[in-house]
């Protein structure tokens, strides 16, 4: 068990929806997988998920969202995460979000959306092989 | 971020360069041990606050009400939580920072959550390095909130100046609370969830202990009573904490303690770079691998071979 290069990230519940059973069950398996998973809490304000993430120096966010309001949320983060110097920071999502908003997202600076039914694998190897240090 | 970045960034209070530095230190870069070098100069200001106690007994609480009350008293702080990494996997769950939601955007507030990452103790082996990065950047007040303890994870002690031993009501009896640990480190008991059954017997327990200790101490550790979830009991416990550092100022205890932890501090330094050194040194060496099959032979012994090695190796000039 080295020290050196874990992989941190920040498992986050933006906006008012409170089910947070899938947050929980990803941040389980990427602590599984040997990550530091930090996990904020729910309601969280896009302000309060650009803190956490320069503070904890995280190397990926996790994003789950149910309520509808992923278009504004998370462009929101994105555009907050570069006014604070936050670079190199994977940004992932989940939750209910529509296919067709998909492609909006990722020009906003998603990385990946994981829906409902997507492998825990598969959310590790994709945080694995796209992390930067 | 080049050395000179870095220790910029952190005396100038930019919170991304203190967040980096940090991560440095975890992943051992050896540019942290460089912007460390230069930052320990501004170190020595802050007031340490080690926090322990047995899991569940609400640490995390008793961190965000104090940090309240502190923030009160108009003092900046710094915070680290450590929790345990999983023995098998290295993962772990971070799980302290949540606890501490009403701090989450103010500025003068700073919380970073650490991994044990296979470090016994309570702490992490980077946990006392990050302290020192947080003094350097100038946080009044650091607490240092350990994992979830049991009897013997006492090394907290060497990184705090005011130690809080936290307990919940209910568990265990007055036997329990004389045996050795982490009954002797604290500074200040505090039983908290005062709510429930017991807790008014837990504290005459810890009393009670406390009374028959033999030793002649000047500072005789208060046992309070707080419910984090209400706010009941924080302020007294604020001003024991100051009372804690006033006395150990006045006492010349604070002095004691500096030099047996620069003591500490350099020895524990030297140690791990011999023994860097010794490793790159003995590296690919065939006489190295040729003696441990001659130990496991039975045909030479440890003892020898390591004094053999070192003398050869160590005190020489380098080959």
């Amino acid at each position: 068990m080295s020290s050196s290069k874990k992989i941190r990230v920040l498992v986050a519940k933006p906006g008012l929806d409170g089910h947070d059973r899938g947050a929980k069950i990803v941040a389980r398996a990427l602590r599984d997988a040997g990550m530091e998973v930090i996990y904020t809490g729910l309601r969280q304000t896009p302000e309060m998920v650009v803190r956490a993430a320069l503070d904890e120096g995280v190397q990926c966010i996790g994003l789950s969202i149910l309520s509808g309001a992923h278009n504004a949320l998370f462009p929101k983060i994105m555009e907050l995460l570069k006014a604070e110097g936050v670079k190199d920071v994977l940004v992932v999502g989940g939750g209910i979000i529509p296919e067709d908003d998909i492609p909006g997202l990722k020009e906003a600076g998603i990385g990946e959306i994981f829906g409902p039914g997507t492998p825990l694998d598969e959310i590790v190897e994709y945080i694995r092989n796209n992390v930067k240090f | 971020m080049s050395v000179a970045d870095l220790v910029e960034g952190v005396l100038s209070q930019k919170r991304l360069y203190l967040a980096r530095l940090i991560s440095m230190i975890e992943d051992e870069d050896s540019l942290a041990l460089e912007a460390l070098s230069q930052l320990y100069k501004h170190t020595g200001k802050g007031h340490i606050i080690g926090v322990t106690g047995p899991p569940g007994s609400g640490k995390s609480s008793l961190v965000t009400r104090l940090t309240a009350e502190f923030r009160k008293r108009s003092k900046t702080i710094g915070i680290i939580c450590v929790d345990p990494s999983s023995p098998f996997t290295g993962g772990a769950l971070l799980g302290d920072r949540i606890r501490m939601q009403e701090h989450s955007l103010d500025d003068e507030v700073y919380v970073r959550s650490m991994g044990t990452r296979g470090h016994l103790g309570g702490l992490s082996r980077a946990t006392s390095n990050a302290v020192r990065a947080i003094d350097a950047f100038g946080k009044e007040i650091i607490f240092v909130e350990t994992v979830g303890t049991g009897q013997s994870e006492v090394e907290v002690i060497d990184v705090a100046h005011t130690v809080i031993v936290t307990d919940v009501p209910g568990s265990g009896d007055d036997i329990q609370a004389i045996k050795a640990g982490i009954m002797e480190i604290a500074d200040i008991f505090v039983v908290n969830k005062s709510d429930l059954a017991g807790a008014e017997k837990k504290v005459t327990e810890i009393n009670a202990m406390l009374d028959i200790d033999p030793r002649e101490r000047a500072w005789r550790p208060p046992v309070l009573l707080t419910n984090s979830r209400k706010g009941d009991g924080i302020s007294e416990l604020v001003d024991a904490i100051l009372a804690h550092l006033k006395y150990l100022k006045e006492s010349g205890d604070m002095q004691k303690k500096g030099l047996q932890r620069s003591r500490d501090e350099l020895q524990e330094l030297m140690k791990y770079k011999l023994t860097q050194e010794l490793s790159i040194k003995l590296q690919g060496k065939p006489e190295y691998e040729k003696a441990i099959k001659l130990i496991a032979k039975r045909e030479t012994d440890p003892y020898t071979v390591a004094e053999k090695l070192i003398a050869e190796f160590l005190f020489s000039e380098s080959r």
